[in-house]
């Protein structure tokens, strides 16, 4: 398949899966109602679906899209197939910081959480960056990047553990289970502009991580301006997983999962598996939303719990390889 | 004619162990300079440290007269190309994208173009579609010199390019590299057979130290006295009909001041 065909498949999945998210949900209308909703957006099923469903579906393509990105984007800088801002220790991060504004009473200025978490996805992504640079074993980083995911969860539990309010800390946990529940526009509209400098910076260091797959030093041989790229890759790749994290809390392995999928459709290049990682990622998680909206649970299920439900064995299969192609 | 390539007076860390220490290099078009020395002798770090991928504590590097220090990515590019000792591909690409990748410069359909006509050269035209890591080590490092080769630069740098191949694949890397001086190009390699180095370099310059212990044509540089002090080797290079071979035994615990000249009967 040509990556053309393959972004224009996903895409046309991708409507698909957001149409069917639209249209499925706990209060089920009738053919009439369905009618009434696409004739006057303002009655009540209209409400249902242009008000509640379509910002919940298009919140978490969006999230998809950028921990997609985000995920490939590492993976080409990093030169591991298991980078991935939840691995690397980003996301946990982005959720300390997030957090701590949550914890000190900051959620009522607007843009003060999505901040804090784009300060910690910024702060880990330099910890990561740093690391690569004097560690070049890919087994290093991913063991980097448990320390760095425990210790932020050590930092997240102190701040639990502090906390005087119990709303505060129910609201913190809430959140770090990541959702894209009760999202509007606005929300939308928020976590639109950091993701959009995000992923212009990401497709715009597209050619370094090309460049990266003969090494470092051939890569800075080869006349690409590889520290721009370099930069640009980190601060891109940063800012979507900040801006995913601030929009819809820790939603894991999407970044690890949306590359694997389409990695061997663009025969392995890490330049041209950007976009439609991207794709994927918005793809995988509109289905996980749909999913947790759909299975009958008492609580409805978080998205983060349905992402690591099915995220981690995709991790454990990818380490499972990737340990076979380090041994020989 | 500016020499392609001038290293002078190099000093240089890893750590706190001087790696460099006052050695120096040059080069000029339609040369074949190669580079010597037992291990750690300084080798990989005098190409490092002369093309601006590592610091210089003292001393200067020029390519093409200029200094590398103040040269744009741009501009060092397109005066050298650079084949690493570090081979380790990330990912599995197919041949003639990574051999593509000596020429970003181009628009994408003339990179292939051009990547496709080195892979030719080369010998592996076959295998341009398939991915590098689906190959045997010695495919891998002939697309690898592909790509070194499509970067179409003046001066061309191989850190021991002929490692882990066998004789047919080493010789053939020579020749190409050969080549390409012949038609022009300054040719910089790290060997560690000294009698390949010996038939297919101009000049052999001998790294020991960090420091130049000999420099010159062949014969003179691998003599048998640098063959004994710097790599504890009891003998000589000797013509045969196929070249200059070395024969040597190692060097008895206390090393043999001047060296005996080992003879191969019949020659």
């Amino acid at each position: 398949m040509s990556p053309r065909r393959l972004e224009l498949c996903l895409l046309l999945v991708l409507i698909a899966a957001a149409a069917v998210a639209i249209g499925l949900g706990e209060s089920p209308l009738s053919v009439a109602q369905y009618h009434q909703a696409l004739a006057d957006p303002a009655s009540a099923p209209g409400e249902v679906l242009w008000v509640i469903r379509l910002p919940r579906a298009l919140m978490a393509a969006l999230v998809g899209a950028g921990l997609g990105l985000a995920g490939a984007t590492m993976q080409g800088l990093l030169r591991n197939p298991l980078a991935e801002p939840g691995v690397l220790g980003v996301s946990a991060s982005a959720g300390l910081g997030a957090s701590l504004a949550i914890a000190g009473g900051l959620a009522a200025f607007p843009g003060a959480i999505e901040l804090a978490a784009l300060a910690g996805a910024l702060a880990a992504g330099g910890v990561v960056v740093g690391l690569a640079a004097r560690f070049r074993e890919p087994e290093v980083l991913i063991l980097f990047g448990v320390a760095l995911s425990a210790f932020a969860g050590a930092l997240t539990a102190l701040v639990f553990n502090l906390s005087p309010s119990p709303v505060a800390i129910a609201e913190v946990l809430a959140w770090l289970m990541g959702s894209v529940e009760n999202r509007d526009f606005t929300d939308i509209l928020r976590a639109l502009g950091p993701m959009a400098v995000g992923v212009g910076l990401c497709l715009y260091a597209a050619r370094g991580l090309r460049m990266l797959t003969l090494g470092e030093e051939a890569a800075q041989m080869s006349g690409l301006p590889m520290a721009r790229l370099r930069v640009a890759a980190v601060a891109g790749s940063a800012l979507l997983a900040g801006a995913s994290v601030a929009a819809a809390g820790v939603i894991g392995f999407v970044g690890l999962a949306a590359p694997h999928l389409v990695r061997a459709a663009v025969r392995d290049d890490p330049g041209k598996l950007l976009r439609p990682s991207a794709l994927a990622g918005a793809m995988l998680l509109v289905a996980a939303d749909l999913a947790a909206r759909l299975i009958p649970t008492e609580q409805e299920l978080k998205l983060g719990v349905v992402t690591a439900l099915f995220g981690a064995p995709v991790f454990a299969l990818l380490a499972w390889r990737a340990a076979r192609s380090w041994r020989s | 004619m500016t020499a392609a390539w001038i290293i002078a007076d190099a000093k240089a860390r890893r750590g706190k162990a001087l790696v460099l220490d006052g050695a120096f290099l040059k080069v000029a078009p339609g040369e074949v300079l190669g580079v010597v020395g037992p291990n750690g002798a300084g080798k990989t770090s005098l190409l490092r440290a002369g093309l601006g991928l590592m610091p210089l504590e003292a001393g200067q590097a020029w390519l093409a007269g200029r200094a590398v220090g103040d040269l744009s990515p741009v501009d060092r590019a397109r005066l050298v190309g650079y084949l690493p000792q570090e081979r380790r591909l990330a990912w599995n690409l197919p041949a003639g994208e990574v051999a593509a990748l000596g020429a970003p410069d181009l628009p994408p359909g003339q990179a292939l173009a051009v990547a496709r006509e080195r892979l030719e050269r080369v010998g592996v035209a076959d295998l341009a579609d398939r991915g590098v890591l689906d190959m045997s080590g010695g495919e891998r490092a002939r697309v690898l010199l592909a790509r070194l080769l499509a970067t179409r630069a003046p001066l061309l740098v191989a850190d021991e390019p002929v490692a882990g191949l066998d004789p047919d694949a080493q010789l053939l890397t020579l020749d190409l590299l050969r080549a390409e001086a012949v038609a022009g190009a300054a040719v910089v390699v790290t060997l560690h057979d000294l009698g390949l180095a010996a038939r297919s370099c101009d000049r052999v310059l001998v790294l020991n130290h960090g420091r130049v212990a000999a420099e010159g044509a062949p014969v003179e540089a691998l003599s048998p006295r640098v063959l004994a002090e710097v790599f504890r080797l009891d003998g000589a290079l000797v013509e045969t009909p196929a070249g200059l071979v070395v024969a040597a035994r190692r060097a008895s615990p206390s090393p043999v001041g001047e060296g005996s000249a080992y003879r191969v009967p019949g020659t």
